[in-house]
């Protein structure tokens, strides 16, 4: 069995923003970045199969993303992963996220993964799209915000658990896969210094636009949504703060949320 | 490629989400920029309540795809019903509620019809030149992002739920059945079985108020008050990470980053100190309430009424006072 993880490294989520000159981006300097959290689920998911079974042969990490991104290639290395592929070049940076689908898709689909793992979202730009997108291109089943997932002794199924409103699905589906995965899947490691000692020695493939003919076909067909400006976000009045004797209080803020907030 | 905008309305075992009505709503402002209609599609198996609540809030048409296999969500089916929607309309836009299902639907269906893609989106509008415009928070809500989709490809965008008001109507939308055909291989995933929670307790996912608690909380036993008071307004609960990571309460009720992004009505805050990872859960509530006794707290920036006291106080008076505000 071959696993695919794709993650996306993205600020820690405690960045304070500052918004670029450009208007499109981030202040990048002095920013921590990390592997997407969701996305180090991901990873755990992958090396707890092969803990846990005989088959795994290779788990392969890869990312789209700037030269620092290698840095959470190695990471993911450091926890497990076997290879990488660190796809590179500013013609990836104004692809939209079904675009990045369609290039990863046109790096992946020969290589024969029977299950294709990835964070339910990021947490920078959020949009989620790119798991349920990549199923699509490459024609397999997916299942979206996994909580649980049990593959199957012969590793040709698996049924997996997702989150709903209120409810909890039971989903079987059929392997080749892709599954994103939500918090509560299980508790992602850290790597060890050992581990992120060894992790360089294991084998890192850079791609670039010119290492892949296809690539202007592929992402050509569909997309292209554009990021015109970031801002901050639309400003809350200030609040009020209710002071007095705790019944006082409590009366008083009930009454608000009936008659002024009518939120009740 | 014409003027109509299609709206997916999504129901689960024959209900409406109430998403639905509220993207009848950008639908509707949509479609009046471009001349079109308004269009519905419910896909499932016993359907009838869920498209007698959508026909009736002011659409033109609905297109229900009906199917046993259709009972429960498979997004391969699904992909393949709502595709056939579309081909049938031809809209401009496809709208859906950026529910699990919506979130994990809008960009399969994207690539298959080769369109574009926004999720998560609180504002939408006709743009210059043919182009749509979508608004959708970034960074934990930290940083507002404006997006344009190309004006030659079908935009397939979730809306935020609680941010459109619902939408109502006068003359009822012609009910048009669609059969449905399932592509090769859809059969290689679907849902099983729904498994309803339980309890009398909401989900905070499905909820229009969430009473939750923090760390401050200190035990799970104390819960009880957060409880109680949810109960009182018909609420969820819910709880901060430090509250889940001490095991007060199940990771399913956490609101936060790696939890759950809430957009109820109203969000009370019960001794959560408003850590960023909290507040990008939650921020986009459209009432909220913080009780806690550090003033200082993060959390009472974020909120619209704040008291600075003892939650074990204060909590269980709200519950009275809610309580003779029902009952009178």
């Amino acid at each position: 069995m071959k696993i695919l993880v794709i993650v996306k490294q993205v600020p820690d989520s405690t960045t304070v923003i500052k918004f670029a000159a450009s208007g499109r981006d981030i202040e990048r300097g002095g920013v921590k970045l990390v592997v997407n959290p969701f996305d180090e689920f991901a990873i755990e998911l992958a090396v707890r199969l092969r803990e846990a079974r005989s088959d795994v042969e290779t788990i392969t990490v890869l990312t789209v993303g700037p030269a620092s991104a290698a840095e959470a290639l190695r990471t993911c290395l450091a926890i497990g992963a076997d290879n990488a592929i660190h796809l590179q070049d500013a013609a990836f940076d104004s692809l939209d996220e079904l675009q990045t689908a369609a290039l990863i898709a046109a790096v992946v689909r020969e290589r024969g993964y029977d299950l294709i793992v990835r964070g339910k979202q990021e947490i920078d730009l959020d949009s989620g799209q790119l798991g349920p997108a990549l199923a699509e291109l490459l024609n397999l089943p997916h299942v979206g915000a996994v909580t649980k997932f049990e593959l199957a002794a012969d590793g040709k199924s698996a049924v997996a658990n997702r989150r709903v409103e209120g409810a909890e699905e039971i989903v079987p589906l059929q392997l080749p896969a892709l599954v994103t995965v939500d918090k509560g899947l299980c508790e992602a490691r850290y790597p060890s210094l050992p581990n992120l000692m060894k992790a360089k020695k294991k084998p890192m493939t850079a791609l670039a636009a010119a290492d892949l003919p296809g690539f202007a076909d592929a992402v050509g067909g569909l997309g292209g949504s554009t990021l015109e400006r970031l801002e901050p976000p639309p400003q809350r009045p200030p609040g009020k703060i209710l002071k007095g004797e705790p019944e006082q209080v409590a009366a008083e803020l009930v009454a608000l949320l009936r008659s002024e907030a009518k939120a009740i | 490629m014409g003027d109509d905008i299609l709206v997916f309305a999504e129901q689960r075992e024959n209900r409406l989400h109430a998403g639905a009505l509220q993207c009848v709503t950008a639908a509707r402002s949509l479609a009046g920029k471009t001349g079109g209609q308004v269009v519905a599609c419910v896909i499932g198996d016993a359907t009838d309540q869920a498209v007698a609540a959508v026909q009736n809030a002011g659409v033109d048409r609905v297109i229900v795809v009906r199917d046993a296999s259709l009972r429960l969500y498979s997004p391969l089916r699904y992909r393949t019903a709502l595709a056939a929607a579309i081909t049938k309309v031809g809209p401009r836009a496809v709208l859906m509620p950026a529910t699990f299902m919506g979130r994990d639907l809008a960009p399969r269906v994207a690539v298959c019809i080769r369109g574009a893609c926004a999720t998560d989106v609180v504002d939408v509008s006709c743009g210059q030149n043919g182009a749509i415009d979508a608004r959708r928070p970034v960074y934990n809500g930290k940083a507002s992002c404006h997006v344009t989709l190309p004006a030659n490809r079908v935009a397939v965008i979730s809306i935020r739920p609680n941010v459109y008001a619902p939408s109502s109507g006068a003359a009822p939308g012609a009910v048009e059945p669609l059969a449905f055909a399932a592509a090769p291989g859809d059969d290689r995933v679907g849902a099983r079985e729904l498994m309803r929670a339980g309890g009398e307790i909401k989900d905070v996912a499905e909820a229009d108020v969430i009473v939750a608690g923090g760390r401050s909380l200190k035990s799970e036993e104390n819960f009880k008050i957060i409880y109680d008071l949810a109960r009182e307004l018909d609420a969820a609960v819910g709880a901060s990470r430090a509250a889940c990571d001490a095991g007060y309460q199940p990771h399913s009720r956490q609101v936060g980053l790696t939890g759950k992004t809430v957009t109820p009505k109203l969000y009370i805050a019960c001794g959560i100190s408003g850590a960023i990872q909290h507040l990008a859960g939650m921020r986009g509530s459209k009432v909220i309430v913080a009780i806690n006794t550090d003033a200082e707290a993060p959390i009472f920036k974020a909120a619209d009424y704040g008291i600075v006291g003892d939650l074990f106080k204060i909590v269980p008076l709200l519950t009275q006072e809610v309580h003779k505000l029902r009952h009178a």
